[in-house]
């Protein structure tokens, strides 16, 4: 029971005199770009995708297409490159590819957190030298945040940064950091003034080949074989001023900007994939018969199934107010964390629901579903663990 | 370079019926796509350009609703694409389409290269690209799977039935393609969108200056009598066994009807 003193909750876009829109029909547009890229992703993402994480090898012919059928900088102004298009429409090209590749979907989630914080905060040199090419996809980006000691604790890293005359002398080493060692692009936060936290940082653009910058060996993980991550190493490594992202000492507000957007990103890989693992049980439970007939007709599987449907559902939108908010201009980091926290639980849910439906040959390699499991528990700990998350969002519901 | 690519709408299946009383096809509610091997010719083109720069005319002739496949390649890269619709075009067999397209390029002018489809999936002719290039007078190279432009030529391999052929020709030339050329890219996103709000420019015999006896069933030299699918064969026989006792019954069959 809410007094008259208690708060009374309500959802972050609906403060007084805004109203939801509650159309969820897409745009001509959408629909014909989403058929353009249902179309790329089963001819050219889908075979290839258990192939691509047994090899391990970073799918750079992927990359190429994302750049020919310009699905790299879908958000992103025509004038600096992009494709003009709204964020609710990068999600569902997102979905869909990580929904055929999820290797490429993490590439194309990965790069987002480069492109972002450039198109955000970045000067207008800046964008014409670093957001064009990355938008056209004729290169792509990462972001380093995470150090050995800083995960959770964004602000709690080491690595520093110095000023020296028209440069500043980056030294440190930053962990984990997808797309690493094959990005051109690199938007790092470091601190500027160690002893100031999160005040003390500043965001840089860094290219690939600056002395003083190299790269870790490549990460062997328990999923994503194919998608590269690698420490970033600075040592002595001169960065020129013009460089700078944002204003020195305020790298932190880029970072939590850029972390928003990202969670957003894990949503639509975890969405995409716990759709192609739901479509996986739906297709088997079809046709797996025992007892004399298809297991889809018993209740058991019929229930699992329609749970998944309805979680998956549920996280899709989610997702996409999130995307709506952030067209909108309005504040969408609360939402954002609540799609990112439920959508990964429901994809670890769904997928290890599929496998389960699978039987026997869901542990079996061939099956895929195996690979959607292993793949499923990176959303729950990347761009911010579910436990961070649900502290971003009671600090917006407590606020 | 300037490239004019030929391409047909065709019906997107095998489930084709006839008109009785025209003997024609009846195109209503079949899904309509760009016959496949001039969706080869439209890539064969797209990578020329790529090479060599200039630009990619597409250019069709049907119904007024074949603007969409003609849409679908300027999706692919295509820079523009022409229409000829008229009732007067209609029913044309290949020698009235040939000379209706031949004339269209005349107008467009000033082209080095016209690539076609081997031949069209519904009608299977393969006899429109050839046509073409006589009226035009042009040299021409069929069945080509791989192509070459360098010094005011054009150098393609040729597909025969045991053999392969390379060929040389001088520009502008006429070629038709088969599907081994090349994999047709998809649509990109910026295509996707640029094909909404591209204009097809649509032509009648006007503006071709087409000769009215040329064109359309007019100006056919063919007319079909009818069309039908053969009835199926019946009286087959599945012989089983080893392949021994197969071969030993199919051998004396063969024997009792004088095959052998």
């Amino acid at each position: 029971m809410t007094g008259k003193s208690g708060t009374r909750y309500s959802s972050p876009p609906r403060a007084r005199g805004h109203y939801l829109n509650m159309n969820f029909d897409l745009t001509e547009d959408q629909e014909d770009i989403l058929e353009a890229v249902r179309e790329i992703c089963e001819e050219e993402f889908a075979p290839k995708a258990d192939e691509i994480d047994r090899k391990g090898e970073f799918p750079w012919e992927n990359v190429e297409l994302l750049a020919r059928y310009d699905l790299s900088g879908i958000p992103i102004p025509e004038e600096y490159g992009g494709l003009g298009a709204d964020f609710v429409t990068w999600a569902l090209v997102g979905e869909e590819i990580a929904k055929a590749c999820s290797t490429t979907g993490a590439i194309y989630g990965a790069n987002i957190l480069c492109i972002y914080p450039i198109y955000v905060f970045g000067t207008e040199e800046q964008k014409r030298k670093y957001l064009v090419p990355l938008a056209k996809g004729e290169k792509i980006g990462a972001f380093g945040l995470t150090e050995p000691n800083a995960g959770s604790d964004a602000a709690g890293g080491l690595a520093s940064a110095v000023r020296d005359g028209g440069d500043y002398i980056l030294n440190g080493t930053k962990i984990f950091i997808s797309n690493a060692g094959e990005a051109q692009i690199y938007v790092v936060t470091i601190k500027t003034q160690p002893r100031r936290g999160a005040r003390g940082m500043s965001a840089f653009i860094v290219e690939k080949d600056t002395p003083g910058f190299t790269f870790g060996k490549q990460e062997e993980k328990m999923c994503f074989h194919a998608l590269a991550n690698r420490e970033l190493i600075f040592q002595d490594c001169r960065v020129p001023a013009e460089n700078l992202l944002g204003r020195e000492n305020r790298g932190f507000r880029v970072a939590m900007e850029t972390l928003d957007i990202g969670r957003i990103g894990m949503a639509v890989g975890a969405v995409g994939l716990a759709k192609a693992a739901l479509e996986k049980a739906i297709n088997y439970s079809k046709e797996r018969i025992q007892f004399g007939q298809r297991i889809s007709t018993f209740q058991a599987i019929q229930h699992k199934l329609a749970d998944m449907a309805t979680e998956i559902e549920a996280a899709e939108l989610l997702m996409l107010k999130a995307a709506w908010l952030r067209d909108q201009n309005r504040s969408f980091g609360g939402i954002a964390a609540m799609a990112k926290v439920y959508s990964s639980e429901v994809c670890a849910r769904v997928t290890s629901q599929a496998v389960q439906i699978h039987g026997g040959y869901g542990l079996m390699r061939e099956y895929t579903v195996e690979r959607y499991l292993r793949e499923s528990k990176l959303f729950e700990i990347v761009e911010g663990t579910s436990e961070i998350q649900r502290s971003v969002i009671a600090g917006h519901v407590l606020k | 370079m300037r490239i004019i690519v030929c391409i047909k709408q065709v019906p997107d299946s095998g489930e084709v019926r006839f008109d009785k009383e025209t003997h024609s096809m009846i195109r209503e509610g079949l899904p309509s796509i760009i016959n496949p091997f001039d969706e080869n010719a439209i890539e064969a083109a797209l990578q020329l350009r790529e090479e060599h720069g200039g630009e990619v005319i597409v250019l069709s002739m049907g119904a007024p609703h074949a603007e969409e496949q003609l849409r679908q390649s300027i999706a692919m890269g295509a820079d523009r694409a022409i229409l000829l619709t008229d009732r007067r075009f209609a029913l044309a067999d290949t020698l009235a389409t040939a000379y209706s397209l031949s004339t269209a390029i005349k107008k467009i002018g000033d082209y080095d290269l016209l690539l076609f489809g081997k031949q069209a999936i519904d009608g299977d002719t393969a006899q429109v690209g050839p046509g073409v290039a006589e009226m035009l007078g042009l040299p021409q190279i069929t069945y080509v799977r791989e192509i070459q432009v360098a010094d005011g030529k054009v150098t393609a391999e040729r597909v025969l039935e045991d053999s392969y052929e390379i060929v040389e020709a001088q520009l502008p030339a006429l070629l038709t393609v088969v599907k081994e050329i090349n994999e047709p890219r998809h649509a990109s996103l910026r295509g996707v969108l640029k094909a909404k709000k591209a204009e097809v420019t649509i032509w009648k015999p006007e503006d071709i200056d087409a000769e009215l006896a040329k064109i359309g069933i007019e100006g056919s030299a063919c007319s079909v009598i009818e069309t039908f699918t053969p009835e199926p064969r019946t009286g087959t026989e599945k012989l089983s066994g080893t392949s021994e006792e197969i071969a030993e019954v199919l051998f004396a069959r063969l024997r009792q009807q004088n095959v052998l």
